[in-house]
């Protein structure tokens, strides 16, 4: 397990960082991730095209753009996902570490990449065997207690759930059921975190409370946030990866995105001229 | 300005004691009516059915009472009646259809809900919709001409000569009685607990399993582990159903049971069920009393099907309600 | 990847192919059913299948035709009954009814659906036997008639609540009476799935013995008008199969074969025809 080894100090330097048509390079800083000239179909439609971007380690990296313009589609690729539908077909390289997450074991990659989905989805057991089951599935030797609670912990649940580890998850409101599917994420110890539009589902206040969360989760892994809410992006994010209809137009870091956008698109994006 | 009237047929009672836009619209009020008639002569037709179970079985009630449920004798010729040895047949029979049924069926269900492309799954749905239209005559004529054949020839002797310590397994072995009906009868209810079972299967929230998927689980893992038991209640329903459809099986059942109100320990004994009896001996049925005892297992069975129904659809319905409710 | 995960998939695998199996074996019963029935049937079915009476009893040849012209009877009579009722019914529950009275219909017709059919056969003896002291074609189809109507209700009723607002909106704007509307533009626009509901609780009835087996009973010979006992297809082939005659075993195969194509016939066309297109898009 490599929870006490972070934050990473060296690993394989992939290649830097590329924009879409713009030169802006990101600083250069560890990559956990790399995403080097993806193209992704829907059957006969051409959803991506060609997408390179890095993912920096103990970073928040957000994409953002209008509907429809493939930030989810991206973000299901970094943990194959888009393989439990049908006619999809993914071409080009997703590397985890240095290695190629298409070459490896889908089962053990989905392990070390997590996925926390738009509307909270908790199993119908209790609020402990909710957190527990990663680590049952894969056979954990902790004793299960302790790391249910590390979890929760970290989720910022622990408190208000503590006493009622065995009722129903169903019986928390939206918000602490969202951070509940964090939590469970978290179980197995993941190394990159996705998270898909995780609070639009949400009222203000948990939104808040999630995106504090989120801040403080990147000592712990690397996070990739897709967001429809801009100031979202702004708030929480270190980097910003601009989507238009399949391309990505701009990748950048975030104070930089928002005030000085090199893409006339980007700019009438974040203005709120379209989108 | 009405000047334009409307030929209202003048048929209808009211005719002549209605406003002017009650009569425009009679031709409503009297379809309406119509219509309300053939509805309610349906909920007249089931009453009707409880009040001719309940009446036509007045003499054993009243002679019997609830002994009748208890008592194992069934002697039309000292006018003594029980409905034990029906009832244990049939809960027999059920129990072996279900024990291999259920298995079989889920199974099945799964692939299909969660594996088979969505051609393939429609297309072995058609089949198994297909297989549920085939009427019980047909299983019987099978039963008594393939199943019992090959029960008798191979499948009992190698249950005799493997598991013949057990009680389940003793004693002569014809081709027919309780394990034969109940296979037979196995055949018929999984196409009903494959369609159910599928259905809601299907009805499970996608992102159920893609969580599961997430944390890294196999596939069976995630079916077994978080879809199924998402659908757990739903399943039962599927089962309720089918085990409802088991206790009304008549004719194929009839074929191969043996017709014999006996109560044994071993599968390979011939038996009776509530269904078989009525059919093999109501039209030969001398005497009210023996005829009335008839109708009164004929009652036993409708309220057994009518609870197991009622439970079942409640069970689907609660189920399909959670898909939609949760978060 | 370690020995762990290498069982966690091996048993992933081995389980997915097992309910691959399971579905397998479901689906081939259906094709075993029809090759036995092609098999044993098959070489049985003759022309004099189709017009002679049977047989005395011991004697071998002889056929069906009581038999089949007694199932074309009683069906006629079943559909007669049935299908008005649960027709007009659904009409009612779709069009007229308040959600109280539709619960009510609706619970009755659903418990009317799960009775078993020996029981619908104790119910038509009782009602339609007794009082007149002999069984007859008409007891048998009321019977059957009885077991048509909550197929043919709640199915109605489904196509006829899936026909759009929009639809009848617009033929009452132009001055339809409700009636009307509903003679002249719902039932029409709903008339696929209608006739497929009706086709498959004819099917479904077609099979059907055991209500048979004290009303209509059965008869050697014809059966003149509605008011005698008649043979039937099915329940001749319970009394050949149980008889000890191997000549009668065949024609029960055969007429096993008869049935069942009929059936398998009518669920595939009603099928089909329910696919080619909801009449009207959905809304």
């Amino acid at each position: 397990m490599h929870a006490s080894v972070r934050p990473a100090v060296s690993v394989n330097i992939t290649p830097p960082v590329i924009t879409g048509a713009n030169r802006e390079t990101a600083a250069p800083s560890e990559m956990r991730m790399t995403i080097s000239k993806v193209n992704f179909w829907y059957g006969a439609k051409q959803t991506l095209f060609d997408i390179s971007l890095g993912v920096a380690t103990s970073k928040v990296t957000a994409l953002i753009g209008p509907s429809g313009c493939g930030k989810s589609t991206l973000l299901r690729t970094l943990d194959r996902m888009h393989e439990t539908v049908r006619n999809s077909r993914l071409e080009g390289e997703i590397l985890l570490d240095g290695k190629n997450i298409l070459d490896q074991d889908v089962t053990l990659l989905r392990r070390r990449v997590g996925m926390v989905f738009q509307r909270p989805n908790p199993f119908p057991k209790s609020i402990f065997e909710n957190v527990a089951y990663g680590l049952r599935i894969n056979g954990s030797k902790l004793p299960m207690a302790e790391a249910v609670e590390k979890s929760l912990r970290h989720a910022a649940l622990w408190d208000e759930v503590k006493d009622h580890l065995h009722k129903s998850a169903y019986e928390l409101s939206g918000g602490q059921q969202q951070r509940l599917c964090i939590a469970r994420a978290l179980a197995v110890e993941p190394e990159v975190l996705l998270l898909d539009e995780p609070c639009s589902a949400l009222d203000p206040i948990s939104t808040a409370k999630i995106e504090e969360l989120l801040v403080q989760l990147k000592d712990l892994c690397t996070i990739v946030t897709v967001t429809h809410n801009m100031q979202q992006a702004a708030r929480i994010s270190d980097f910003t990866a601009f989507l238009l209809t399949g391309q990505l137009i701009e990748f950048s870091p975030t104070p930089q995105l928002f005030t000085k956008p090199t893409d006339a698109r980007t700019e009438a994006y974040i203005t709120g001229r379209f989108g | 300005m009405a000047t334009t009237s409307t030929t209202v047929p003048s048929a209808g009672p009211f005719a002549g004691s209605r406003s002017f836009l009650a009569r425009l619209r009679e031709g409503d009020e009297i379809a309406r009516l119509i219509t309300l008639l053939f509805a309610a002569s349906v909920v007249l037709i089931t009453l009707l059915i409880v009040y001719e179970l309940w009446q036509g079985s007045v003499l054993p009630r009243h002679k019997f009472g609830f002994a009748f449920l208890r008592t194992s004798v069934w002697d039309p010729n000292f006018d003594n009646f029980g409905a034990l040895p029906f009832i244990f047949g049939t809960v027999v029979t059920s129990a072996v259809a279900l024990f291999i049924a259920v298995p079989l069926g889920i199974g099945a269900a799964i692939f299909l809900a969660e594996l088979a492309p969505a051609r393939l799954s429609d297309a072995l749905e058609f089949f198994i919709d297909l297989l549920a239209a085939v009427p019980s005559v047909i299983y019987g004529l099978l039963g008594i001409f393939i199943v019992v054949p090959i029960m008798r020839d191979v499948i009992q002797p190698a249950l005799k000569n493997t598991l013949g310590f057990i009680p389940l397994f003793k004693g002569p072995a014809f081709g027919i009685g309780f394990l034969t009906a109940g296979i037979v009868l196995a055949i018929m209810v999984i196409p009903y607990i494959i369609s159910v079972s599928r259905e809601i299967l299907l009805s499970v929230p996608r992102d159920q399993r893609e969580a599961a998927l997430a944390l890294g689980s196999t596939r069976w893992e995630s079916t077994w582990k978080v879809v199924v038991p998402f659908a757990r209640t739903g399943i039962m329903g599927s089962i309720f159903l089918a085990l409802a459809r088991a206790l009304g099986e008549t004719m194929a059942v009839t074929m191969v049971i043996g017709n014999t109100p006996a109560i044994a320990a071993s599968l390979f004994s011939p038996g009776d069920s509530i269904a078989s009896v009525i059919a093999n001996q109501f039209t030969e049925a001398t005497g009210d009393l023996y005829t009335q005892s008839l109708i009164e297992l004929g009652l036993v069975l409708f309220l057994l099907t009518f609870i197991l129904n009622g439970l079942a659809r409640l069970l689907i319905l609660v189920t399909s309600q959670r898909g939609s409710a949760h978060a | 990847m370690n020995a762990r995960l290498r069982w966690r998939k091996f048993v992933s695998n081995f389980m997915l192919t097992m309910t691959g199996v399971c579905a397998l074996v479901s689906v081939a019963v259906l094709f075993f059913i029809l090759g036995y029935l092609v098999y044993h049937g098959g070489a049985s079915i003759n022309w004099d299948f189709f017009t002679k009476l049977p047989a005395p009893v011991g004697e071998s040849g002889g056929g069906m035709a009581n038999a089949i012209l007694g199932s074309a009877k009683l069906l006629l009579l079943a559909t007669l009954f049935g299908v008005p009722i649960g027709f007009f019914g659904a009409i009612y529950l779709a069009e007229f009814s308040g959600s109280k009275v539709a619960f009510v219909v609706r619970y009755a017709a659903d418990l009317l659906n799960g009775v078993p059919s020996i029981v619908i056969g104790i119910f038509a003896y009782s009602v339609a036997v007794q009082p007149f002291k002999h069984f007859s074609t008409f007891a048998g189809g009321f019977a059957l008639g009885v077991m048509m109507i909550p197929i043919t209700l709640r199915s109605t009723e489904q196509f006829l609540l899936g026909v759009p607002r929009t639809l009848r909106e617009g033929a009452m704007a132009l001055g339809a009476s409700k009636w009307k509307t509903i003679a002249t533009v719902v039932v029409p626009a709903a008339y696929r799935g209608i006739l497929t509901a009706v086709l498959l609780a004819f099917a479904r009835v077609a099979g059907e013995t055991a209500p048979l087996l004290f009303t209509a009973l059965g008869n050697r010979f014809w059966s003149n008008g509605w008011n005698e006992p008649t043979a039937s297809l099915p329940v001749m082939i319970y009394n050949y199969a149980l008889s000890p005659f191997e000549d009668w075993h065949r024609q029960a195969w055969a007429a096993g074969l008869v049935l069942l194509g009929l059936i398998l016939v009518i669920n595939i066309v009603a099928r089909a025809i329910l696919a080619r297109g909801i009449s009207v898009p959905r809304a």
